[in-house]
This record gives structure tokens, C-alpha cells and sequence, in this order.
């Protein structure tokens, strides 16, 4: 039992960690993320052979910081991370209480709208979108927002079925409650811890994709500096540096991982509260 | 069970209809697509001539309504890149595509059932854990990432492997694999659940006070009903799979339909790229209809609902 409440604990504190750097990334960055200095490109990071302390994790080809644009990476991943699955997580809530609750044809419209979204080629549509829009942050959210939201659906759909015939909703109705006040206090907070795992999983999902549409360069625009654009920009040079790639690669890795983790245990948790 | 085939049908039908429609318009009202074909240099004369030449001009129902009618007789236009009738385009790349899901499919679910088993018959100890923190793991790892970083160790260091192209069958090795790592943790937490729930049941008590072996109780009595939903799951994950090889194809180079697409979508090939998000959803819609029959066929209570 104790190893679960440690990976737990791990995930939270991977988490907590890349979102304080985030939040404090001018603080924390040694360089100017974006300055560029041609006499240092693609110096190694410091544990290695000609690396120095003044670039501890090296420099990427056009002689930027690699740790700075690290720091500044955290930035996006975590703002995709989180915006997304506002976006993301107010439709898919919405439709799912809305369905489970009224069943019927609402309900049928609303399997309907979940069936159609997952048939949708998600990287292939997210592609094509950013394609011809022009890359920028804002699109990348919005289009992983709009498409991210069937899991949302599911997971609050059926929770609503489960509370829908329970006593205190009969309570509040018969109290004579409005039914936005039924949806919102009475539905909506009881079902919000399972909401709260789907969460996790589509932010990590979300941070994934971003990290997969920057690599393929219809993500956010250069020089922005996303983990997974880093990875793209690292890679004509993997063959001769591979921490290149390394470095982008396992920081992203990790915190998905840390995600997952923490989503993990909330679900133990709610499982244990259950029995 | 013909009423419930003939209903699931007409949903299939219903959701492609709808797909396709909502990926028309997403391709046709997200901007100036004669723009962005003439490209950036292009006068205002030269997108006029592009609109006209396209048939882009017409109302988009209309559009929409032709390009549909052409579809269901096999034409899906001509490639503005290549100069070629998509379809011919397609027909080439499509094995590609399949021959690398399958072969993922196949690899994930040779590591993932045996894994779930034994996962699921040592419910709690430190081989179950192991195996479920293997497959968190797995659900982490970016696959482009996964896949360079394979190029770079079995391609480079080791040199066993090809690192793009298919000239011989081992092209398909690395991908295949990659591909696999994105369905093992699903295929295999559903293994285990399915084991867990299979092996608690009171057929496999009776079994069990028969004096059945315990390897013939795991493989003829538990497998056989733990099997269901991940043979149902396998086919949905093999839809997923297949629209996600996009990103494989593209970094091992592999000539697939989602290389086409990348592609494409980079060169505003459009009529290419509805038709390689049309043929992924039909797939997909395909597979999932197999999916829902198959339950049915195999669990008669499916089909009264």
C-alpha cells in the first residue's frame, strides 16, 4: 500500500514542481531564452566532454540556452496542459450531465456527438486545422479543447446516471429547486471527483499532442520554445548529439508520467472511498 | 439479432455521414483555400483563376454534395500536388498503413494479454506492480520521441535495423513496435480487469473443486470470458492505431497514407487530405462495427438492448 501513496506523492510533486517553474520562469532562467549566440552552438551540457557551466545543459543549434528553454517549455506544456482541459472539460461536462440526466433523445444526441468525435482522425484533423489557420498557441488550445472532450462525456455521463435517481436530488426537487440549481450544486459536485481523473488523463493527452503537432511543425511556431519542437529542431543533429533530443525527450516523458501518477492515485482513492 | 444488426448499421452510416461533413467544412470554412493553394505571392487574379479551376467557387453544399456522389463511385478527385486521381494515390499507400497496424496490433497484443494473466493471477504482488507501472510508463512516452531514440540505439549504435523506408520487411520492425507501445497499456489493464473479475467468479470455484489444474482453469475457463472485450477493444484500438501512425510514418518515412497526409497537409493538397481523414474514419467506423457485432454475437445479452 505504501508504494502507491509514493508514486502518488511523486506524480504531485513532479507536477507541482514543472508548474512552479512555469509560473517563475523569468526568475529561474539563467539566459534570455531566445538570445542566439553563433560562436556557442550545440555546446554539450556540463557533465559531458567540452561542456561548461555557463550553459548547463548545453546549447541548441543557433547557440540558445538549452536549460533556459527548457524553463520557458515548461510554460506551454503547462498552460496547453490546463487550457485545454478547461476548454475541453466544459464541453464534454456539459453534454455528459446534460445526457445522463435527461436520457432519452437527449441522451441519444448526445452518444450521437461522442460516437462522431471519436470516428474524427484526431492528429490528422488537429493537423490540418493548425494547417491552415497559421500556427499559434491560441489555435493549438483551442483545437485540442474542441477535440478532447469525449472522455469528459463518457465519465460524466454515466456518473450523472448514478446520481440522478439518488434521495437528495428527489430532496432538492421537492424542496423546489430550479433545475439549473439541481445541475449545478446538487449533480454537478458529486460526480466532480471522477471528472477530476479524467482531468489528468487529458491533460497529459493534451501536452502529448501538443509536444506531437510542434515535432511534426503544425504546433506552436518557432521560436517558441515547446518540448516537442525542441525534439524537431534537435533532430538533424541526434545522430552526432543525441542529448539533443534526450534532454526535450525525458523532460516531457517525466512529466506526463507525473501526471499519470497523480491521476492514478486519485482514482485508488476514490475507489478506496467507495468500498 | 438482424434488427440489432440492421440499427448499428444505420448508426455507422449516420456517424460517417456526419464526419465527413464536419471535416468538409472544416477544410472549406477555416480560410481561403484558393489563397492558400496560389500561395503567398500569388496575385488576386491568380486566386481567382485557382477558384474557378477548383470548382471552389460554387456554394459549398454544392461542393460538398458533388465531391460526396464522386466519392461513393470510387473518384476522389485529383491530387493538386501530384496531378493524379487521389484514389490511385491511396490504393499504392493504403498496405503500408495496414500491413504496420496490423503487425502493431499484433506485437501489443502478444506482450499485453500474457502480461495482463499474470498480472491478474498475482493480483497485489510485486509482479503485478511491476507490469502495471510498465504500463503507466508506456502511456508516457511520446511515440515521435520513442521512435528517435530507437532509430538512434537499434539504427545507428547497433546497427540491426533499417531506419526508414520499407526496401525489406525489417523496415517495418521499429515502427511496428513503436506503434505497439501506444495500445499495450490499454490492452493490458483491460486484460487484467477482465482476469481479475474471470478468476473471482463462481464457475472458476466449480473448476476449481472439480480439481481442475490451474493452468487449465487460467487458459480454457477464465481466458475465454476475459478474452471478450479485449478481442472488442483490439478492434477499436486498431482504428486508433491506424489514425495515429501518422506520426510514425512520418518520422521513419515510411510511404503510408498518413506520410501522404503529413504531407499533403503541408503542401495544401486538399482533396488528398479529405480523402485519407475519410478512408481513417471509415476504418474506424468499420472496425467499431465489428467490434459491437462481435459482442453480440458472442454475448447474446448485448443484443435484447
Amino acid at each position: 500500500m505504501k508504494l502507491r501513496h509514493l508514486a502518488t506523492a511523486l506524480g504531485g510533486v513532479i507536477v507541482a514542481f514543472v508548474l512552479l517553474v512555469g509560473i517563475f520562469a523569468p526568475l529561474l532562467a539563467p539566459h534570455d531564452p531566445f538570445a542566439q549566440d553563433l560562436m556557442r552552438r550545440m555546446v554539450p551540457p556540463e557533465w559531458m566532454e567540452g561542456g561548461s557551466t555557463a550553459n548547463w545543459l548545453g546549447t541548441d543549434q543557433l547557440g540558445r540556452d538549452y536549460l533556459s528553454r527548457l524553463i520557458y517549455g515548461a510554460r506551454i506544456s503547462m498552460l496547453i496542459g490546463i487550457l485545454t482541459v478547461v476548454t475541453s472539460g466544459t464541453i464534454g461536462i456539459t453534454l455528459g450531465v446534460l445526457g445522463g440526466f435527461f436520457g432519452g433523445r437527449v441522451d441519444d444526441v448526445v452518444m450521437f456527438a461522442i460516437t462522431c468525435r471519436l470516428s474524427i482522425p484526431l492528429i490528422l484533423v488537429a493537423l490540418t486545422v493548425v494547417a491552415l489557420l497559421g500556427s499559434s498557441l491560441t489555435l493549438v488550445i483551442l483545437t485540442l479543447g474542441l477535440l478532447l472532450w469525449d472522455r469528459f462525456a463518457v465519465v460524466a455521463r454515466t456518473t450523472t446516471m448514478q446520481v440522478r435517481n439518488l434521495d437528495y436530488i428527489a430532496a432538492a426537487r421537492a424542496a423546489g429547486a430550479s433545475l439549473a440549481h439541481i445541475l449545478l450544486r446538487e449533480v454537478l459536485p458529486n460526480i466532480l471527483s471522477h471528472l477530476l481523473v479524467v482531468a489528468t488523463l487529458e491533460m497529459a493527452l493534451a501536452i502529448l499532442l501538443e509536444a506531437t503537432l510542434s515535432f511534426l511543425g503544425l504546433g506552436v511556431p518557432s521560436p517558441l520554445p515547446s518540448w516537442g519542437l525542441m525534439i524537431a529542431e534537435g533532430k538533424d543533429y541526434m545522430f552526432f548529439s543525441p542529448w539533443v533530443i534526450m534532454v526535450p525527450g525525458v523532460t516531457l516523458f517525466v512529466l506526463v508520467m507525473g501526471i499519470n501518477l497523480l491521476g492514478d492515485g486519485l482514482r485508488d482513492l476514490l475507489r478506496a472511498e467507495r468500498v | 439479432m438482424l434488427i440489432f444488426v440492421f440499427r448499428r448499421a444505420v448508426l455507422a452510416l449516420l456517424v460517417c455521414l456526419t464526419v465527413l461533413v464536419v471535416s468538409f467544412a472544416l477544410t472549406r470554412l477555416s480560410g481561403d483555400l484558393a489563397a492558400s493553394i496560389a500561395g503567398p505571392n500569388a496575385t488576386a487574379d491568380d486566386v481567382a483563376i485557382i477558384r474557378k479551376n477548383y470548382g471552389l467557387d460554387r456554394p459549398l453544399t454544392q461542393q460538398f454534395v458533388d465531391w460526396a456522389a464522386a466519392a461513393a463511385s470510387g473518384d476522389l478527385g485529383r491530387s493538386y500536388l501530384y496531378h493524379a486521381p487521389v484514389s490511385g494515390l491511396i490504393r499504392v499507400r493504403l498496405p503500408v498503413t495496414l500491413t504496420l497496424g496490423l503487425s502493431g496490433l499484433a506485437i501489443a497484443l502478444v506482450v499485453a494479454i500474457p502480461l495482463g494473466i499474470l498480472a491478474a493471477m498475482r493480483e497485489g504482488s510485486a509482479a503485478d506492480r511491476a507490469i502495471m507501472l510498465v504500463a503507466l510508463l508506456g502511456q508516457a512516452m511520446p511515440s515521435f520521441w520513442l521512435s528517435l531514440t530507437l532509430i538512434i540505439w537499434f539504427g545507428l549504435n547497433l546497427q540491426w535495423l533499417p531506419i526508414s523506408g520499407i526496401e525489406s520487411w525489417q523496415g517495418y520492425i521499429l515502427p511496428a513496435t513503436v506503434l505497439a507501445f501506444s495500445a499495450i497499456p490499454a490492452l493490458m489493464r483491460l486484460t487484467r480487469a477482465g482476469m481479475v473479475d474471470a478468476l473471482s467468479a463462481d464457475y472458476i470455484r466449480t473448476a476449481r473443486a472439480k480439481g481442475l489444474s490451474r493452468s487449465k482453469i487460467v487458459l480454457k475457463h477464465a481466458l475465454r470470458n476475459a478474452a471478450m472485450p479485449v478481442v472488442s477493444i483490439a478492434a477499436v484500438q486498431l482504428g486508433f492505431m491506424l489514425g495515429g501512425s501518422i506520426v510514425i510514418e512520418t518520422v521513419f518515412a515510411l510511404p503510408g497514407i498518413g506520410y501522404l497526409a503529413w504531407e499533403s497537409i503541408s503542401k495544401n493538397d486538399f482533396p488528398v487530405v479529405q480523402a485519407v481523414v475519410m478512408i481513417l474514419a471509415l476504418l474506424y467506423i468499420g472496425l467499431t462495427l465489428l467490434a459491437d457485432l462481435m459482442n453480440a454475437v458472442l454475448d447474446p445479452r448485448l443484443r435484447a438492448s
